[in-house]
């Protein structure tokens, strides 16, 4: 069954979903989206690094997303400059350092376009077993920072006055996000990293009455998504990755229609 | 029950907190310098001041939540505190319910939920979303999880903020019968520079360092007050009246009485000659002035305590 480039292609496209879900709500709780984007777009020089090194090419990507991440947490610190200008200078300052270093190197012959837009189609076996793997890794980590990452997203001083480390949660966090982008590139590329961590999470948002629920919810919509994106893609022909963020984009419109709820009525008027 | 008895002046329980001559320095600028004060069980303790003056500040360098650059804070060892933060915005993209929020910082027995939501009043909320609250519903919510949590010592930055005259005295209640019930240890920031709880013990009053401190007046002592606030709110209300020797200016600079005007502020820097003698004088003024004011002027040198009828609370 897994010699069928169909099946591997959902496989690893519903894992990575499935990883996602909980780490977007997180971001879009924490209103992080740009962090996001500014983490992901650094993986191309990661790529770059990778192909002048010889170095494994996912370790390369979480090596610098990494080195961004924790990058941004000491400039923020020094509140030189806003923590939104500081984000745009860092997402396109790599993304330009990494395109220029793959044009100086004459003697590779790599294909950007899979590496920004993601080739899900050409997944192997091994790349299914990393992305299941760093999946449940992510999923654990993020159930056992739940709490800290939870309360510290409501009021940092307030998880520190009561105990908890937000610092620390926080950290770790940004740490998680840069294993998710080093192992979702290949699906859906640097450029759309993004969509598939916000959008599932957002769609999940209106069905959701605890946190919880809606980090369990984003994972399901972003599987539904991915399933939905690659049928689309293989009937009507279109690219592999874009099609997943466009069927994301249809559940997240159709979250937003009006639906009678009788739950929504009542609620106001307490008991 | 435990029985609190408040801590007969004069013979101090061990404190839970105690801060030492603490500063905290940002940017190259002393937010608060020589805060000395502590916190024992079953002791409410208020903050005042105008507008960064540093209250919050103080208390958050004696929760642990500021690292003091000078001097030292003392907690307990396995301090248990209960924060209500000054301000908190929650994304309309997180979905919590009060129910939800009770267990933000750690698990909690459901009777524990259910004791303090009912003492807060909230208990017919336990399924709304704190979005939907409103300001009043969401202090009462946040001091309900804050005191479900059998907290040592509550620290309570404005508490009151957002909620309105008969609703501000409910608080006070509430803030009274949980020292009364758990014995904790209370650390209350106030927004108002002369009317606190009745029932604190300790005044401090603070501008970038401790202006002063002592025992408020009980405003049920005066028939004038019990007129301006009806005799509910005069057992819960007390007026801590004082008035200070200097004036800070707004390039941060310090006027001092006598005239001279210095960089810096400190209780020992030859300009305060006061002794923390407070007139005590406030019965007989006529509060007839309105207040046209915009929040609390920085040079915060008002002789008179000045009462705030009903309506007329800062938001």
């Amino acid at each position: 069954m897994l010699d069928d480039f169909f099946v591997r292609a959902i496989l690893a496209g519903v894992g990575l979903a499935l990883t996602t879900g909980p780490l977007g709500c997180f971001i879009i709780w924490r209103r992080m989206a740009y962090f996001g984007d500014t983490i992901a777009h650094s993986a191309l020089l990661g790529v770059a690094l990778s192909l002048l090194f010889e170095l494994n090419l996912t370790l390369a990507v979480f090596a610098v997303a990494a080195f961004v991440s924790i990058l941004l947490l000491f400039l923020q610190k020094r509140q030189a400059l806003s923590a939104d200008a500081l984000l745009g200078i860092l997402s396109h300052a790599t993304l330009a350092i990494g395109l220029v270093m793959v044009a100086f190197m004459s003697w590779v012959r790599i294909d950007l376009i899979a590496f920004l837009f993601g080739d899900i189609l050409a997944v192997s076996t091994t790349d299914i077993a990393l992305i299941w793997g760093g999946g449940l890794f992510v999923l654990a980590a993020i159930a056992w920072l739940w709490r800290p990452l939870l309360a510290a997203t409501v009021n940092a001083e307030l998880a520190e006055a009561e105990g908890l480390k937000p610092e620390r949660a926080r950290l770790f966090f940004m740490l998680l996000m840069a294993v998710v982008i080093a192992i979702a590139m290949k699906i859906v590329g640097i450029m759309l990293i993004t969509s598939l961590l916000i959008i599932p999470a957002a769609a999940a948002r209106r069905f959701s009455p605890t946190p919880e629920i809606m980090a369990v919810l984003a994972s399901l919509i972003g599987a539904v998504a991915v399933v939905g994106g690659l049928f689309g893609s293989l009937t009507y022909d279109t690219p592999s990755g874009p099609s997943i963020v466009v069927a994301a984009l249809i559940l997240f419109m159709l979250s937003l229609l009006p639906v009678r709820r009788h739950r929504a009525i009542t609620q106001g008027q307490g008991s | 029950m435990l029985s609190p008895a408040k801590t007969p002046a004069g013979i101090r329980a061990e404190p839970l907190v105690s801060l030492e001559n603490v500063g905290v320095l940002r940017n190259g600028r002393w937010l608060v310098r020589g805060i000395d004060f502590s916190v024992s069980r079953g002791e409410i303790v208020t903050l005042i001041g105008p507008n960064g003056s540093g209250k919050s500040t103080s208390a958050k360098a004696a929760i642990g939540v500021l690292k003091p650059d000078e001097g030292r804070v003392e907690r307990k060892p396995g301090l248990k505190v209960g924060y209500v933060p000054q301000k908190l915005s929650i994304d309309w993209t997180l979905p919590l319910s009060v129910r939800r929020l009770m267990t933000l910082t750690g698990p909690l027995p459901e009777r524990d939920i259910a004791a303090a939501l009912d003492a807060a009043g909230m208990a017919h909320m336990l399924d709304a979303e704190v979005q939907h609250l409103s300001g009043g519903e969401f202090q009462r919510a946040l001091m309900a999880r804050a005191i479900a949590r059998k907290p040592d010592l509550l620290v309570l930055d404005e508490p009151v903020q957002g909620v309105d005259f008969a609703g501000e005295i409910a608080l006070y209640d509430l803030i009274k019968s949980i020292r009364n019930a758990t014995g904790c240890g209370i650390l209350l920031i106030s927004h108002d520079l002369h009317v606190v709880m009745a029932e604190t013990d300790t005044v401090i009053c603070l501008n970038g360092h401790v202006c002063c401190r002592g025992t408020p007046e009980s405003v049920s002592r005066s028939p004038e007050y019990v007129r301006l606030f009806g005799s509910r709110a005069a057992q819960t209300l007390a007026v801590y009246s004082h008035h200070h020797d200097h004036t800070h200016l707004p390039d941060g600079r310090v006027q001092h009485a006598d005239g001279t005007v210095t960089g810096h502020c400190f209780p020992d820097d030859g300009h305060h000659g006061h002794d923390h003698s407070h007139d005590h004088d406030h019965a007989g003024h006529d509060h007839s002035h309105d207040h046209g004011h915009a929040e609390h002027d920085p040079g915060h040198d008002h002789p008179h305590p000045h009462v705030h009828a009903e309506g007329e609370r800062h938001a």
